[in-house]
């Protein structure tokens, strides 16, 4: 029996739960938000991913009412919330510093949006209960702010912000101040906790491996403009430009002129350099330029040149980033190109088959690059 | 503990008879039988049985305990106001100029601030008396009250504000039940110091009272004129003894908050 894909964006006839219709948002010369549209849909975990300065902590304080576009419209079901004030509006927000009442105990911290409801006491306590409960901080009631750890102040503003049940809980870069290992745990807690109480979440974050963990789309910006807005797998493996391919996940990026071959193109990048093959169904006209972008762990690295590849290319390994369990071979060819390879480490070091300065192939299929326009 | 080197222990005991020698020999005086002031004649408390039979300097304690509430009080509102405008409202028309202008009754001498004040009293036809010297304290005051709260309003996370808007309250609400609490320590340091400085004045509040009303600094200040009495060295004894129960009452209680914070932290790392 196959189970039903979560994927409202492709249903045309799916409601989006926000709209954004022509948004601009500048403050004064600058314009931080260039002319945005797009929907985000009911019970989406729904990332925004960038560097800093690209928009996206704008656009998320646009829709928790901290700011209003200069034009355009932002609908929450269907209603423009331009002239909602954010206390008024069925969103609530995770902040960044958390911004946990220093002066308020974990369980006042929580309680507090409920008592500004007029919530009767025994449903605040009832929820509030609840909500330690789903974040696991029951004997951390009574405690203050300050005498919680990061992790578990994290959990509270969690809390906190869940506690009204709001249609749209924002997330900003809510992550950042946990380490590694805590935030990885974190993450799968916090899609777990999305899924049980089935709120639409959008999240900050300049973390690609973070947005790429916890969403169901990630939409990539740059400089106030979203670039590509899909699934983590399809931003990975379709990227629609260099930038996304470059800023999501590891790649190498080739430029060249590309000439109509079957169904696909030959790619000339480098005099003395063999003619490479991509299938692709963009359209490219004759001796246009283009990139070819390809991530490591598709090339094959190879101490004879393989017999059958679509693509082959000789050259000597400059550096080789040890990672544990993963290598990256940075493979310089004769034009100075650097492209990298990445092989799993199945063996051990001393069993290992390639060193500094080792003249060696790569390898990969016609399918394993992306073909992208300038 | 590293020993003290003698030259240490004399630079500290000046330092410490420089500033503590003049209220100790006043208050040894504050004692004395005789009622000339520089003859020691044996001890006794007579003098300050005599001030509580004293009238005009009771009623002039009065006044100035009256004064220095009012005008703490008010000058801790509008203090408040200014700095929350300052540091908060970013650039208007006219910033630099209220900002210089805010501070400048911390640099202006106190007599001209004193005969400005007259002045205006005079001008709009206002009798003088407890209520301008509240309204003068107010004014002289409030600034050192504005230089307090903002000094902590720049640290202040403007998120948490944000996010008690985000749980649902007005921005009336989010002063009332967020930054309020939090910058507190700050606004009651402000009215403590707003407090003391309407309690010593005596330039201003010379120029600005009116013959119905006397603070215990003029009242002081115009019975020297005719001779130190050892009734006025009980007094400013008294006015010692207050001073220095508070400061010492107020930083016991800074510092075993200060503790419990340390104690509470401790014990979330260990937990």
């Amino acid at each position: 029996m196959g189970q039903t894909v979560f994927e409202p964006w492709n249903d045309p006839d799916a409601k989006p739960l926000i709209q954004f219709k022509n948004v601009t948002k500048r403050f004064g010369d600058f314009v931080a938000i260039d002319n945005q549209s797009f929907d985000i849909y009911e019970q989406e975990f729904f990332a925004l991913l960038g560097p800093s300065g690209c928009g996206k902590t704008t656009m998320m304080r646009m829709l928790a009412g901290f700011e209003t576009p200069t034009e355009g419209t932002i609908l929450l079901g269907g209603q423009d919330i331009a002239p909602i004030p954010p206390n008024k509006r069925a969103v609530n927000m995770m902040f960044q510093s958390y911004a946990l009442f220093p002066h308020l105990s974990i369980w006042e911290n929580i309680a507090f949006g409920l008592k500004r409801d007029n919530m009767p006491k025994d449903k605040i306590d009832a929820r509030v209960a609840e909500m330690l409960k789903l974040t696991r901080l029951e004997q951390f009631a009574k405690r203050k702010p300050h005498q919680c750890s990061g992790g578990q102040r994290q959990r509270v503003a969690l809390a906190r912000s869940l506690a009204k049940a709001p249609k749209l809980l924002l997330l900003d870069e809510p992550l950042g101040a946990l380490d590694a290992k805590l935030r990885q745990d974190t993450q799968f807690e916090l899609m777990d906790i999305q899924e049980k109480t089935g709120t639409t979440f959008v999240i900050v974050t300049h973390d690609q491996e973070e947005a790429m963990t916890v969403a169901s789309r990630v939409a990539v910006m740059d400089h106030g403009k979203i670039i590509q807005a899909d699934t983590p797998a399809r931003i990975y493996e379709m990227p629609n430009s260099a930038y996304v391919a470059d800023f999501i996940g590891d790649v190498t990026i080739i430029s060249g002129t590309a000439t109509p071959a079957g169904d696909g193109y030959d790619i000339a990048f480098a005099e003395g350099q063999p003619i490479l093959h991509a299938k692709s169904d963009i359209q490219l006209a004759k001796a246009q330029s283009c990139h070819l972008a390809i991530r490591p762990e598709k090339v094959a690295i190879t101490a004879e040149k393989p017999a059958d590849a679509a693509n082959a290319l000789q050259g000597k390994i400059l550096d080789i980033a040890y990672l544990g369990n993963l290598s990256t071979y940075h493979v310089e060819l004769a034009n100075g190109q650097v492209v990298k390879s990445q092989t799993a480490n199945t063996r051990r070091l001393s069993r290992r088959s390639f060193t500094w300065e080792d003249e060696v192939w790569l390898s990969w299929t016609d399918t394993a690059g992306v073909l992208l326009k300038e | 503990m590293r020993r003290l080197t003698w030259f240490n222990t004399t630079a500290l005991t000046l330092g410490f008879a420089f500033l503590y020698l003049p209220m100790i020999i006043l208050i040894i005086y504050s004692f004395n039988e005789s009622k000339l002031v520089t003859v020691w004649a044996g001890f006794s408390t007579k003098w300050y049985g005599e001030l509580l039979g004293n009238e005009a300097f009771l009623s002039a304690a009065w006044v100035t305990l009256k004064v220095a509430v009012f005008s703490s009080t008010l000058a801790t509102i509008l203090g408040t106001l200014g700095a929350l405008v300052l540091v908060r409202a970013g650039r208007f028309p006219g910033r630099t100029l209220f900002s210089g202008m805010i501070y400048a009754p911390l640099v202006m001498p106190e007599v001209i601030t004193g005969l400005s004040l007259l002045l205006l009293f005079i001008g709009i036809g206002l009798d003088r008396g407890v209520f301008t010297i509240v309204l003068a304290h107010t004014t002289f005051s409030m600034c050192f009250v504005s230089v307090v709260v903002s000094s902590r309003l720049v640290s202040f996370d403007r998120s948490l504000e944000e996010a008690a808007l985000d749980l649902g309250c007005s921005p009336m609400e989010a002063f009332r039940l967020v930054t309020l609490p939090i910058i507190a320590p700050a606004v009651i340091s402000g009215w403590l110091l707003a407090f003391t400085l309407s309690l010593d004045d005596l330039v201003i509040a010379s120029f600005t009272a009116g013959p119905s009303a006397t603070t215990l600094p003029m009242k002081i200040w115009s019975s020297v004129r005719l001779g130190v009495s050892p009734e006025i060295n009980a007094l400013s004894t008294l006015m010692i003894g207050i001073v220095a129960i508070g400061v010492i009452s107020a930083s016991l209680i800074t510092k075993r908050a200060a503790l419990r914070q340390e104690a509470e932290e401790r014990a979330a790392v260990q937990a």
